[in-house]
């Protein structure tokens, strides 16, 4: 890779949404904006190959796609008289922001940072959340459709249509362009954290398919949610957010032996998880509980950041664990969060208490086709020594497991228990 | 400004052959307050579910058209600089906290046709 490639490969990993982010505001047009910011991309690869990299590539390329935009709206003013705008905020700086009054490289402190308007526009509740899911990696993190197509395990025409009518419901029904009110906020805030938390737990436990981690799915989704903490500083639930997706990474080493089958929490090797991230992950968690009552992401970090902390698992503090579990389902009274409360509550009360409480939840129609009841269920009956209800329990997880190395361990706790 | 059509989703309408004005109330004081607001451009209150007349290819039935455990009761177009605004006025509606819903659909074209007769167009 020559120094302009190199330069040019970071300046898309780092600064495509703010790049994409600014050009959308002139263009007012998803795709007209997507084609003039690779359009600035691909001129980069002469200019600075002639020139030498900028000091501000953002600036640069934002001014490169901003031009190219102004220009396509002058050229096809007849054709976008009759397509649907998109809705932008009118705001006082806009005269400042035209790119006409630039010269390059001087506009780094003219640009508001538009990626959060992006980050809403691409998380809006009126678009499905596979849609929201794709629009983001698409918009906001520049991955190309084959790949988003890849990740998500459908073909690539099945992909790009999936992202071109969430494209013309935005146009359409005049989704706007637009940071959301105080009021919706939180609401609003909700649904950008539950598209990251989505987008790395796909790729932390891929749903189907042989790879347990997919490495790309979860590195975007962690930038995702650094960028979001640098946008919302202040926001605890974003910061809790970033806490549970570093602690988690920092065990992926070791969730799976070097024959790629899945390791539960009290076989991993701990010397091998990443300290220095969980020790920065935990400062995080602290700051956020004592900046007042905590949300769901804050309890959920808390959780992983108390088991990670024990020296070995039989140290973890499970008291504590099934303390903050319940406070959890205060703030999120998910039967998900019920069950994960029930390995704790083993280690506290016994396994018999433990499936009691499974088996209260096995009524939930919610929890009927998830994997972990039965495997949870599985792991008590046998800790009780009731051996061939554990393996039906495992039969019955086994069956609902999709993931290979998941069903490759669940196959070997059959095999003990029967 | 756009305009938004306003369906309104519940168990069945309120506005009966024989309707007390209790229960058609909350809906004329919503109605009063989005004309108050000024985004109301029209509104139409539906009678019962047992009056519906369904039709499709040449059967006639009685009922609504698809059988649900909700209705179309009703429906409105509001006017509104864009889907938030227009998300933020409808779920006002009393029958979002009513065990109903409303749906919200961009108007794509259309209006009062002019009959040439007073009393018929919409509000000028």
């Amino acid at each position: 890779m020559t120094p302009v490639e190199a330069a040019l490969a970071g300046a898309h990993r780092r600064e495509w949404a703010r790049v994409l982010a600014a050009t959308v505001r002139v263009a007012r047009d998803l795709d007209l904006a997507e084609e003039c910011v690779q359009d600035a991309y691909a001129s980069a690869m002469t200019a600075w190959g002639t020139s030498g990299v900028p000091d501000n590539p953002a600036a640069w390329l934002t001014t490169a796609a901003k031009r190219r935009a102004i220009d396509a709206i002058r050229r096809d003013a007849a054709l976008r008289s009759r397509l649907p705008l998109l809705v932008v905020e009118q705001e006082e700086d806009e005269a400042r922001e035209d790119p006409e009054d630039h010269g390059m490289g001087q506009l780094s402190q003219a640009v508001p940072d538009e990626r959060l308007r992006l980050i809403f526009l691409c998380c809006h509740p009126a678009l499905g959340q596979d849609a929201q899911v794709a629009l983001t990696l698409r918009l906001v993190c520049g991955l190309p459709v084959p790949d988003i197509a890849r990740a998500f395990l459908v073909t690539e025409p099945t992909m790009a249509a999936r992202i071109t009518r969430a494209k013309k419901k935005i146009a359409t029904t005049r989704i706007p362009y637009r940071i959301p009110s105080p009021g919706e906020l939180p609401e609003r805030l909700r649904g950008v954290l539950a598209v990251i938390h989505l987008l790395f737990t796909t790729g932390h436990t891929a749903p189907s398919g042989g790879s347990l981690v997919r490495t790309d799915l979860v590195e975007r989704s962690m930038h995702l949610a650094r960028m979001l903490c640098e946008l919302m500083p202040d926001d605890t639930e974003a910061r809790g957010l970033l806490a549970l997706l570093i602690v988690t990474d920092a065990r992926r080493a070791t969730r799976a032996g070097a024959d790629g089958r899945l390791l539960r929490l009290k076989d991993q090797d701990r010397s091998r998880w990443d300290r220095s991230a969980l020790a920065g992950a935990e400062a995080m968690i602290v700051g956020c509980l004592r900046a007042g009552p905590p949300g769901r992401y804050v309890l959920q970090a808390a959780i992983a950041s108390l088991y990670a902390d024990a020296p070995a698992y039989e140290e973890t503090d499970w008291p504590q664990i099934v303390a903050l579990y319940d406070k959890l389902l205060e703030v999120w009274p998910s039967p998900v969060v019920a069950l994960n409360r029930a390995v704790p509550l083993a280690m506290v009360a016994g396994p018999e208490t433990a499936l009691a409480e499974v088996e209260r939840l096995e009524g939930d129609p919610r929890l009927s086709g998830y994997q972990y009841l039965p495997a949870i269920k599985a792991d008590l009956l046998s800790r009780l020594g009731r051996t061939s209800a554990a393996a039906e329990a495992y039969r019955r997880a086994f069956a609902l497991a999709a993931n290979e190395a998941e069903r490759a361990f669940l196959a070997e706790q059959l095999a003990i228990a029967e | 400004m756009a305009q938004y059509a306003i369906l309104i989703y519940a168990h069945d309408s309120a506005h009966g052959p024989d309707q007390v004005p209790e229960e058609v109330e909350p809906c004329d004081q919503h109605a009063d307050e989005l004309t108050r607001g000024g985004s109301l451009v029209m509104a139409y209150a539906l009678t019962p579910r047992d009056m519906a007349t369904s039709i499709r290819a040449d059967a006639i039935t009685d009922g609504p058209f698809i059988e649900s455990k909700e209705i179309v009761a009703g429906f409105y177009v509001i006017e509104a600089p864009d889907l938030d605004a227009a998300i933020a006025i409808a779920r006002t509606n009393p029958v979002v906290r009513d065990g109903g819903g409303v749906e919200i659909r961009p108007v794509a074209g259309g209006g009062f046709v002019d009959r040439g007769e007073p009393g018929t167009r919409a509000g000028g």
